[in-house]
C-alpha cells in the first residue's frame, strides 16, 4: 500500500536529513518523525518523509521474533533440519544483522 | 452488457483498441509487438523474401546471398535528454544499430546510413557534440557512416533531434532470436538496468545522489569473440533494450516455444541500480539496456565456459553470467526462482514510473 | 564473477530475506494449517504492498494448498473512485498543471486517464515525493494542483507540506483514503469467509496497532500487523494462522521495529490537523463511512475543489465507460471473487488497456495475477 524504504541517516540539517538507502543518498524530510534522529540512526521513509526511527534493538527483536516462531514448531524434525541449516548459514555469513 | 456486445464494440479479445498511438506503443513490450504485428507489417509479410523478413520480427532482416547472409537493420533514436550520464543520442544511434546487426551474427558492419532530423533552434555546439560522439562510437565498432540525410523541422515540431541509422553487414552464420532449445543455458553479458535507470533518475528529477551511468556501447567485437570461442554454441541472441531483460527473455522463450527457468540471484545488477530500483519500487529486469546481450548457449559446460571467458575478456562483458536455462515445462513462460519462492517473470507494459505504493 | 557484486552497506541489514528462515516459516505455516484440519483457512491482507511483496518474492508458491491469502481493498490506486480521477482529468484538460504520483498516471477515469490527457498535450508531472510537488509550484507562476492519493501513511506527507506554507499557486486535490473504516465494511460483508486480517505495517506505523483492539472485539477476528520484507510477511501469516488455530481473538504486532501501540503521535497530529474523514465511495467496494480524507476548512485556501470550478458533467457527456459496469474489481477486492471469474480478465481488460483499477496498479490483484500468473503451479 505504501512503499516504505528503510535507510540510515548520514547527516541532519534542521528538518532535512541526508539518508543512505542501500548505498544511494537522498534527502528526507523530518517534519513528521516523532523522535529526534541523528547520524547513524535507521529511519523508515515514505514519499520523501521519515515516518519512524527504527531503534537498533528492534532490529534484533525482529530476528528474535522469527526464532520464536520457528522454535514453536521445533518438535517437528523438518523444522530442526532447517534450523541447523540456518545456524550453518549464519556461521558462514556472520548473520544478517542480528 | 454481454461479452458479445463488448466484442461488437470493436474491443476484440486481444484487448481494447486504442483510438490513437500512445507512449506504450513504443515501449518495447507487448503493445509495441502488437502494433507491429497487427498494423505495420500488414501487406508486407505476405510477400516472399529469400531469407527472413519482417514477419520474423527479429533485430533485423537476413537476406540470402549465396551461402552467406546480408543483414539489414534500421533504428530511429529519440532520447530525452539528448545528453545523459554515460552517453548521448549520437552514441546511442550508432551502438543501437551496430548491436542489432551483431545480434544476428553480423559483427563486422560494412557501414551505416544516418538520417538526421533536427528541430529549429538546436544549437550548433550540441550538434557537433552529437556528431563527434557518432564518429567516436563508429571507430569503437570498426565502422563508419557511408551516407546520410538531413532535415530541419520547425520549433516544437519535434523534440530536439531524431537520428535514424541503418546498418548493413554480412553474416556467415545466422543467429536468430528464436533459436533456443531445451537444455540451452541463458547467458547475460553484464549488469542489467544501467541505461534506463540512469535516464529515469535524470528525467524525473529524483534528486538521488547516485552514480548512475548508461551502459550504451557497441558490443559487436565482444559478440564476435563469443561466437568464435565455440562455433555453433550460441543458439540465439537478443539485445535487452526497451522492456529490459524481462521482455527479451519472454520474446525468446515465446518464439522458440521453450520454458525458461531463471535464478534471480544470478542476474548481475549494479548495486547502485539495485538500490535505486528498490527505492522506486521497480525491477531492474524491466529496465532498458543499450550495451548488453542475452545469449542462448548449447554444448554443455565446456561450451558455456568458453563463451563466458570470451565475453569476460571485454570490459563490457566483465560481469557476464549464466542466469538460467531452457526447459521443456511451461513452454513460452519464464519462471523466476527468487530464492524465497518462484513466480512467472512479469513483462512491463509502458513507460516505467517511480511508484510510491 | 558470476556472483553479483558485493552489496553496499546502508540499510541492507533491514532486508529480511534469508531463504532458510523463509523456508522454515513456510513449513511452520503449512503445519499449522494441517493442525487446523479443514480447508481452506482464509485470511485477508488489506495492503497492496503485501500483495506486491508476495508476488515479487514468489511467496505464494510457498503457501500450503489449504491456505487462502486474499488481497483486500488495500491498494489506494485501485479504490480511488472514478469521479476522483475525473476531477484531476478535467483540471489537466483545462490547462492546469497536475502533479501526481507515478501510480495514478494510468488509472482510467470515466472517460480517460491522466496519461491520456498528457499524451494529448496536458501538463501532467510525476513526482516521487510530496515535497517535490511543492518545489514544482515554487518554480513557476502557473497554478499547480497536487493530485494526492494514498492511505493515511501518504496523507501524512501531504499534511506536512500543507502546514509548511506552500506557495500561493499550489493546491491539493485530495483522493486520500483512511483504511480502518473499510476493514469494518469487509468484515461485515455477508459472503465473507475471512478468519483473520493481516494489517498494513506502514499505515500502522502512523496510527499504532492499538486502533485494531476494538475491531477485534467487535468482529471476533484476529489481526496481525505485519511488515513488508518476505520474512515479515511469512512471520505475520504464521502468527495469524496460529491465532486462527488456537481460536484466539487478539491483535498481534509482528512488525515491532516500526509499529508501536500508540503509533507516531506527531504524524497523527499533522494528519488530523489538516484532514477530516468523510464518507465516500471506494471504487468497486461500497460507500465507506469515514473512508475519505478531505481538507479541513482551515485549509480551504489549499483545496483545489474550492479553488477551481471542476465541471465533471462536461466530461461525463462524453462516451460512457460501459465496460466498467462488467468490472468485478469490487468483488475481487472484497475477497468474494477472483480475477479468473471475471469475464473481462485477460481479454477486454489487460495491463495496457485496463478496464478496472485492479489491472492498472502494479499492486492491483488483477494486474498481479495477469503478470505473475496468479497462483500457478511452477
Amino acid at each position: 500500500m505504501c512503499l516504505g524504504v528503510p535507510g540510515r541517516v548520514v547527516a541532519v540539517n534542521g528538518q532535512i536529513a541526508q539518508v543512505d538507502f542501500f548505498g544511494v543518498r537522498r534527502e528526507t524530510r523530518l517534519d513528521v518523525i516523532d523522535e529526534p534522529v541523528q547520524a547513524g540512526d535507521y529511519v523508515l521513509n515514505h514519499v520523501g518523509f521519515a515516518i519512524r526511527r527504527i531503534p537498533d534493538h528492534e532490529i534484533e527483536e525482529t530476528l528474535a521474533l522469527y526464532e520464536v516462531l520457528l522454535r514453536e514448531a521445533e518438535n517437528d524434525m523438518m523444522a530442526a533440519d532447517v534450523r541447523s541449516e540456518i545456524d550453518a548459514a549464519q556461521l558462514h555469513s556472520g548473520g544478517s544483522g542480528g | 452488457m454481454t461479452r458479445a456486445a463488448a466484442d461488437e464494440a470493436g474491443r476484440g479479445h486481444s484487448g481494447r483498441r486504442d483510438p490513437a498511438i500512445v507512449m506504450k506503443h513504443g515501449a518495447g513490450g507487448r503493445a509495441m509487438r502488437r502494433l507491429i504485428q497487427e498494423t505495420l507489417t500488414r501487406g508486407f509479410v505476405d510477400v516472399a523474401v529469400d531469407g527472413y523478413g519482417i514477419a520474423a520480427m527479429d533485430d533485423g532482416a537476413a537476406l540470402r546471398l549465396g551461402d552467406r547472409w546480408l543483414i539489414v537493420t534500421t533504428d530511429s533514436h529519440v532520447v530525452q535528454p539528448a545528453f545523459f550520464p554515460g552517453g548521448d543520442i549520437g552514441r546511442l544511434a550508432v551502438a543501437g544499430t551496430v548491436n542489432d546487426l551483431a545480434m544476428m551474427g553480423a559483427t563486422e558492419p560494412m557501414g551505416l546510413t544516418c538520417a538526421l532530423i533536427v528541430e529549429e533552434g538546436f544549437t550548433f555546439s550540441d550538434l557537433e557534440r552529437v556528431q563527434q560522439s557518432m564518429v567516436d562510437t563508429c571507430r569503437e565498432a570498426g565502422t563508419t557512416v557511408v551516407t546520410g540525410d538531413t532535415k530541419v523541422m520547425g520549433r516544437g515540431e519535434l523534440d530536439g533531434v531524431v537520428i535514424n541509422t541503418t546498418g548493413v553487414a554480412i553474416a556467415n552464420t545466422l543467429v536468430r532470436d528464436s533459436g533456443l532449445a531445451v537444455g540451452d543455458r541463458i547467458v547475460v553479458t553484464g549488469n542489467v538496468g544501467d541505461h534506463g535507470m540512469a535516464l529515469m533518475a535524470h528525467r524525473h528529477h529524483l534528486a538521488i545522489d547516485a552514480e548512475l551511468y548508461s551502459d550504451v556501447a557497441p558490443i559487436n567485437r565482444m559478440i564476435r569473440d563469443a561466437l568464435a570461442a565455440r562455433p555453433g554454441a550460441v543458439s540465439a541472441m537478443k539485445d535487452p533494450t526497451r522492456g529490459g531483460l524481462s521482455s527479451a527473455l519472454h520474446e525468446m522463450a515465446e518464439k522458440a516455444n521453450v520454458g525458461m527457468q531463471i535464478r534471480e540471484e544470478l542476474v548481475p545488477v549494479n548495486p547502485v541500480v539495485r538500490a535505486v530500483a528498490e527505492m522506486l519500487g521497480l525491477d531492474p529486469m524491466h529496465v532498458a539496456n543499450e550495451g548488453k546481450a542475452v545469449l542462448g548457449v548449447r554444448g554443455g559446460d565446456a561450451a558455456v565456459q568458453a563463451v563466458l571467458a570470451a565475453l569476460r575478456r571485454h570490459p563490457a562483458g566483465a560481469n557476464a553470467a549464466v542466469v538460467g536455462e531452457c526447459v521443456a515445462t511451461r513452454p513460452g513462460d519464464v519462471v523466476l526462482d527468487t530464492g524465497l519462492g518462484k513466480r512467472l517473470l512479469s513483462e512491463y507494459e509502458g513507460e516505467l514510473l517511480p511508484r510510491i505504493c | 564473477m558470476a556472483a553479483p557484486a558485493e552489496r553496499p552497506t546502508g540499510a541492507d541489514e533491514l532486508k529480511f530475506r534469508d531463504p532458510a528462515r523463509a523456508r522454515a516459516l513456510a513449513d511452520a505455516i503449512g503445519r499449522m494449517v494441517e493442525q487446523i484440519g479443514r480447508a481452506p483457512v482464509t485470511v485477508m491482507h488489506v495492503c497492496g504492498s503485501h500483495e506486491q511483496a508476495i508476488a515479487k518474492f514468489g511467496l505464494r508458491h510457498t503457501f500450503p494448498d489449504g491456505l487462502d491469502v486474499i488481497m483486500g481493498p488495500g491498494c489506494p490506486v485501485c479504490v480511488t473512485d472514478l469521479p476522483e480521477v475525473d476531477e484531476a482529468v478535467v483540471l489537466a484538460e483545462d490547462g492546469v498543471r497536475v502533479v501526481t504520483y507515478g501510480d495514478m498516471l494510468r488509472v482510467p477515469g470515466t472517460v480517460r486517464s491522466l496519461a491520456e490527457v498528457q499524451s494529448m498535450g496536458g501538463k501532467v508531472d510525476v513526482v516521487y515525493s510530496a515535497a517535490q510537488a511543492v518545489d514544482i509550484a515554487g518554480g513557476t507562476d502557473e497554478e499547480v494542483v497536487f493530485f494526492a492519493s494514498g492511505f493515511e501513511t501518504t496523507a501524512v506527507a501531504t499534511a506536512a507540506i500543507a502546514v509548511a506554507n506552500p506557495p500561493a499557486n499550489f493546491s491539493i486535490l485530495s483522493a486520500h483514503k483512511y483504511i480502518p473504516p473499510v476493514m469494518e465494511i469487509v468484515a461485515e460483508m455477508p459472503d465473507t469467509r475471512i478468519e483473520g486480517f493481516l494489517a498494513a505495517g506502514h499505515a500502522a506505523t502512523i496510527t499504532g496497532w492499538g486502533i485494531f483492539e476494538r475491531f477485534v472485539e467487535r468482529h471476533g477476528i484476529p489481526v496481525v500487523v505485519a511488515g513488508f520484507e518476505p520474512l515479515d510477511i511469512l512471520a505475520g501469516i504464521a502468527q495469524l494462522v496460529e491465532l486462527v488455530r488456537d481460536g484466539r481473538r487478539a491483535v498481534v504486532n509482528a512488525f515491532p521495529r516500526c509499529v508501536t501501540r500508540e503509533g507516531n503521535r506527531i504524524a497523527q497530529q499533522e494528519l488530523w490537523r489538516v484532514f477530516r474523514t468523510t464518507g465516500g465511495n471506494w471504487r468497486g467496494i461500497a460507500h465507506v463511512p469515514n473512508g475519505n480524507l478531505r481538507l479541513r476548512d482551515e485549509f480551504a485556501h489549499l483545496d483545489a475543489r474550492r479553488r477551481f470550478r471542476i465541471d465533471l458533467k462536461r466530461l461525463w457527456t462524453q462516451a460512457p465507460a460501459a465496460l466498467t459496469q462488467l468490472c468485478m474489481c469490487g468483488d475481487i477486492m472484497a475477497g468474494v471473487s477472483s480475477p479468473e471469474k471475471c469475464a473481462l480478465f485477460g481479454k477486454e481488460c489487460v495491463p495496457d488497456a485496463p478496464v478496472g483499477a485492479c489491472m492498472v496498479s502494479s499492486e492491483g490483484t488483477c494486474r498481479i495475477w495477469h503478470q505473475y500468473g496468479g497462483h500457478p503451479r511452477l
